[in-house]
């Protein structure tokens, strides 16, 4: 047993290309912090909470670039539903940070004629579940308008809302909006999980040409860590190595991450080595990393929150399957949420979500 | 102005019959509602970025879009401006501020509010412009649009063309308010009801429409009253859900461009000889135009897997290599006009 890994640490400088090692977070939810700002720092960077993080590189692109603009409901003086957007409207202007009427389908088509004709959207979706309501406009229009309009006309748009199961939300408040827009062809998708790849994420989505999808997550974002107060972006479509090993590889992204490391730790105390990958991309794949990975182990476990049926774990499983069949000793697990719609009730709620326990099971039986 | 009129017509009617002989495989016209396009073009300017539905192509020529485009994008072939990637009269043009057409309905009309957003934000000296018709105007988008452009002050025409049919459903079946002028009221947004076959009429309306919502930065709705002589489109026949007499009155006694013909005859601006010579003229134009379009290859493979994404990413790759190896060992089962590169 490595007594470094017990404490789940990487050492980013033995990985090249891999961001800074994120401190383990012993619960999937953070409880709420005290106050960051007068912490005396003998470490580089400074405290921030995830939504913080979100926020910050959403301001710091703002004040680059005055095309970017934000748009969503209560965004403006009311900061945003989860305070992400907190700030914007008093420093840039009620119209750079707009508030909208309660029409999702349509300010994501405002979103989308702005960005064709120069601007750089930012569409808050209130909750994730309701840019259902802007399904239209997102695959028939957003995905498509730079490919059938021969490259004329790009949309540098980016969406983005809390998503994934919470705590008692209800069923439309509880959706995985990545197993549906998953197959829409010219968007890119990305989910982040710690304060560190927020940022990072979202400075990138920003910058990018293409329309880009971040999925954030309703109980990540009063996740704690330090980040680095320089500038920096992280790249939109590679997978995060979280733990190096060799007996398994984890595919994991958003909250489930938290699950598995809290599971790492029960294996690690039993003798696994398992390789843990936080997928970020989830479109396209970072199948580099992940074939990578998959060579060495030849095992494959996919930790989702997705539902069983057309989930991220359903196309993620498909594409190793094509691209490392000769590499595996073993059939790619999954784990993912029923299909069943989230209930209400919180025992209920909770077995619908894959747990920490699952995961060692699910590993200690790949490992037979 | 009526020479474009007369020239929107005169392709309408060629591409129409082109289709009908099998060599485009879709196309929609514009008949009946030549005054509605040409006039408000007219009175826009160039800078003014236009979200079309699909039934405003004289907007797009009288912009500058030629003929020969016109032809090359319902062919789709490889000087299709949108590389052989949208059906027929899905035109766009990002040199000339008309936005690619997109098939669901009213999806435009937010788009344009966003647009407009840009403009107000950046100050131009333009606004956004969207046509739509009278179906459109049941959508969700268009009551989110309208109610969006009132609030915000966004310097916006929206140029509903309601000419009576939405394929087979008549107004009557479409909605029960008193048109849609009166739908604009509702929002807060100034509307106007114009006579849309009286091309000076909508030339005027737009003209000062458009002053109005630069200006002013506030929204306008341009009701323009018409009739959908053509059917909807190649895939549909619509004696079979109206009567031939009524479609015969419009065609004939309340055609636009008559009109406008009979207006500029009777101040001695023109005479039949120039009427025969311009449509001679045109349809030989037409015919050379179809011609030319025609004998062009088609878009290569790669189009197929370009501008999904800025750059293409390694799936893409993969797939485009897969697919170039299966055309390439079984070329008898694919079309010989689509080069592999």
């Amino acid at each position: 047993m490595r007594a470094a890994a017990e404490k789940g640490h990487t050492s980013a400088a033995s990985l090249p290309g891999i961001p800074r090692a994120s401190k383990l977070i012993t619960s999937a939810v953070a409880a709420k912090s005290e106050a960051t700002t007068s912490s005396p720092s003998t470490k580089p960077g400074h405290e921030v909470l995830l939504f913080e993080a979100l926020q910050e590189g959403l301001e710091e692109e703002m004040e680059k670039d005055p095309r970017v603009c934000v748009m969503g409901e209560d965004v403006g003086h009311y900061g945003g539903s989860y305070k992400v957007t907190k700030g914007l409207a008093e420093k840039f202007g009620d119209l750079r940070v707009l508030d909208t009427p309660i029409a999702e389908n349509s300010f994501t088509g405002m979103a989308i004629g702005a960005a064709m004709t120069g601007l750089r959207p930012i569409v808050e979706g209130m909750n994730m579940g309701f840019l259902l309501l802007a399904y239209n406009q997102i695959s028939n229009n957003c995905g498509m308008l730079h490919y059938t309009s021969g490259g004329q006309f790009t949309i540098p748009i980016v969406i983005r809302g809390p998503g994934g199961v919470g705590r008692q939300l209800g069923a439309e408040h509880s959706q995985r909006l990545e197993s549906y827009f998953q197959s829409v062809p010219g968007l890119q998708m990305v989910a982040c999980s710690t304060p560190y790849n927020a940022k990072g994420l979202m400075k990138a989505a920003i910058r990018s040409e293409n329309p880009v999808i971040l999925y954030e997550h309703v109980l990540l974002y009063n996740l704690k860590e330090r980040i680095p107060d320089e500038d920096y972006t992280c790249c939109l479509e590679k997978a995060e190595l979280v733990r190096p090993g060799k007996d398994v590889t984890i595919l994991t992204y958003s909250r489930m991450r938290h699950h598995v490391l809290q599971a790492a730790k029960t294996l690690i105390n039993n003798g696994y080595d398992p390789e843990i990958i936080d997928i970020i991309s989830l479109k396209p794949f970072d199948l580099y990393t992940i074939g990578n990975s998959i060579k060495k182990t030849h095992r494959v476990l996919i930790v989702e929150e997705c539902m069983r049926t057309g989930g991220i774990g359903a196309s993620l499983r498909s594409s190793i399957i094509d691209n490392f069949w000769d590499y595996l000793d073993a059939p790619i697990m999954c784990l993912s949420s029923q299909d069943v719609p989230t209930p209400y009730a919180g025992p209920l709620e909770d077995a619908t979500v894959v747990q920490p326990p699952q995961i060692v099971k699910a590993v200690e039986q790949l490992c037979q | 102005m009526y020479r474009k009129m007369v020239t929107l017509q005169v392709m309408d009617t060629i591409f129409y019959d082109a289709q009908r002989q099998g060599r485009i495989s879709f196309y929609v016209t514009t008949i009946g509602e030549e005054a509605i396009n040409i006039g408000s073009a007219a009175a826009l300017n160039a800078t003014d970025v236009v979200f079309s539905q699909y039934r405003e192509p004289g907007v797009l020529m009288w912009r500058g879009f030629t003929l020969q485009q016109f032809a090359n994008q319902c062919y789709g072939n490889e000087y299709d401006l949108g590389k052989g990637r949208q059906m027929p009269v899905h035109y766009g043009s990002n040199e000339l501020n008309y936005l690619t057409v997109s098939s669901p309905i009213a999806t435009q009309v937010p788009q344009a509010v966003g647009a407009a957003y840009g403009l107000k934000m950046d100050k131009k000296d333009a606004c956004a412009v969207t046509y739509f018709g009278d179906g459109g105007t049941s959508e969700g988008d268009f009551h989110a649009g309208m109610n969006f452009a009132a609030v915000l002050g966004a310097p916006v025409l929206f140029i509903c063309r309601n000419n009576g049919w939405a394929i087979s459903t008549p107004t009557s079946e479409q909605f029960r308010s008193d048109g849609v002028a009166i739908k604009g009221q509702a929002y807060g947004v100034r509307s106007i009801r114009v006579d849309g076959n009286d091309a000076l009429a909508v030339y005027f309306a737009v003209k000062n429409a458009r002053k109005m919502a630069v200006e002013e930065f506030r929204p306008i709705l341009i009701e323009a009253l018409t009739y959908r002589v053509g059917h909807h489109s190649t895939s549909d026949d619509s004696s079979k859900y109206r009567s031939v007499d009524e479609i015969e009155y419009w065609r004939t006694r309340r055609d636009p461009v008559a009109r406008l013909r009979m207006f500029l005859q009777s101040n001695r601006w023109w005479d039949d000889e120039n009427e025969d010579l311009l449509r001679q003229d045109l349809r030989t134009q037409m015919m050379s135009v179809l011609h030319n379009a025609e004998s062009k290859k088609k878009p290569g493979l790669s189009n197929l897997f370009e501008d999904v994404y800025d750059v293409i990413p390694q799936n893409l790759k993969e797939q485009e290599q897969e697919t170039q190896a299966i055309v390439g060992k079984y070329p008898k089962d694919y079309p010989s006009d689509v080069p592999l590169d």
